[in-house]
């Protein structure tokens, strides 16, 4: 039962996040600084979430078999590998590296 | 038939990405005690895939439904600047766009948004459907399969998506000093928020990197912009 009623909370919150600029675009005014910084909201979230999903363990950043697989994909980037060989190059080595540890 | 260009190759990418990021979701969802319709139908109502794997593990960790959603919620707090980004962008009537706010998620923003915020609705809406096709499809194969599968992670699919998320990116970062700035300070704050903040909520401030972006210069300048092939790979 728990968790259909986390299911309906996070689904219609998560929505309303979603759907608040699609339903109140041309009506919503925003000051200047805030419009002039939306289109860098992108990378700043990427990267965070890169961060978070490539070093966090609980409460802690950790080099880990992830920190080996990004470290590649990032050389597979600047060699200008295309974006599957990036990140299949990242899985492979962090499977890799898992097992051989 | 219309040639395959780099876009057409990224969004197979994603599509194949998600499905095995569905996959784990899926295996991992019954691990924590969910029954397999509430793995699928969470996909199709939360569709966020960061959110969904929080809020499952903070069930499982004897969290109650309410602080297990705001775990999720914390997290997709993000899809409220997509979100505005997007509806600039979005033609059609209330209803159109009602449908259209259930695809903004980072891969259909970042892959149909251009330096200058402006969105391309129909890449947005075909990145948007089929990520929620893959990750449906994943929940669903990962549910129904979960003792058929191992842990994911031994596969290292866990490392899948930072490296597709700063593929995403790069083509930006290569050319735009503001999206560097705005990239490294949201890479901060998030390494400072996982120390600080509740476990697995460390993103949730990369948001406010994107004001290190103030006045860096908004757009690159024309002779260095990429060009729309090389953006998504060669």
């Amino acid at each position: 039962m728990s968790a259909w009623l986390l299911i309906a909370a996070l689904g219609a919150t998560t929505y309303a996040l979603r759907a608040t600029g699609p339903l109140t675009a041309g009506t919503l005014r925003l000051p200047a600084w805030i419009d002039a910084l939306l289109p860098y909201v992108m990378p700043a979230v990427l990267a965070g979430l890169v961060v978070t999903a490539t070093f966090a363990t609980g409460d802690r950043l950790v080099l880990g078999e992830r920190a080996l697989g990004l470290g590649v994909a990032v050389l597979a980037l600047a060699l200008r590998a295309p974006v599957l060989a990036v990140v299949v190059v990242a899985a492979a080595t962090t499977g890799l590296a898992r097992a051989l540890g | 038939m219309p040639p395959v260009t780099g876009i057409d190759r990224t969004v197979a990418t994603i599509a194949l990405a998600v499905l095995a990021f569905g996959i784990s979701f899926g295996v991992l969802a019954r691990a924590a005690g969910l029954d397999a319709a509430q793995a699928i139908a969470m996909s199709a109502i939360v569709f966020a895939g960061s959110a969904q794997f929080a809020a499952v593990a903070a069930l499982d960790g004897g969290a109650s439904a309410l602080s297990a959603a705001l775990a999720g919620i914390a997290l997709n707090s993000r899809y409220l600047p997509l979100g505005i980004v997007v509806g600039r962008s979005l033609g059609g009537g209330a209803a159109r766009r009602a449908f259209d706010a259930h695809l903004v998620i980072d891969e259909s923003v970042a892959l149909a948004t251009d330096e200058a915020a402006r969105v391309d609705e129909p890449r947005f809406r075909t990145v948007g459907l089929t990520l929620l096709t893959g990750w449906l499809a994943g929940t669903t194969a990962g549910a129904l399969g979960a003792g058929l599968i191992g842990d994911p992670a031994d596969l290292g699919l866990d490392a899948a998506f930072p490296a597709l998320f700063l593929a995403l990116i790069w083509p930006r970062l290569r050319v735009e000093r503001g999206a560097r700035r705005a990239a490294l300070a949201g890479a901060a704050l998030a390494g400072i928020g996982v120390i600080v903040l509740p476990v697995g909520l460390g993103v949730v401030v990369a948001t406010a990197g994107a004001a290190a972006a103030w006045q860096a210069g908004g757009r690159p300048h024309p002779a260095t912009a990429p060009d729309p092939a090389e953006e998504a790979g060669p």
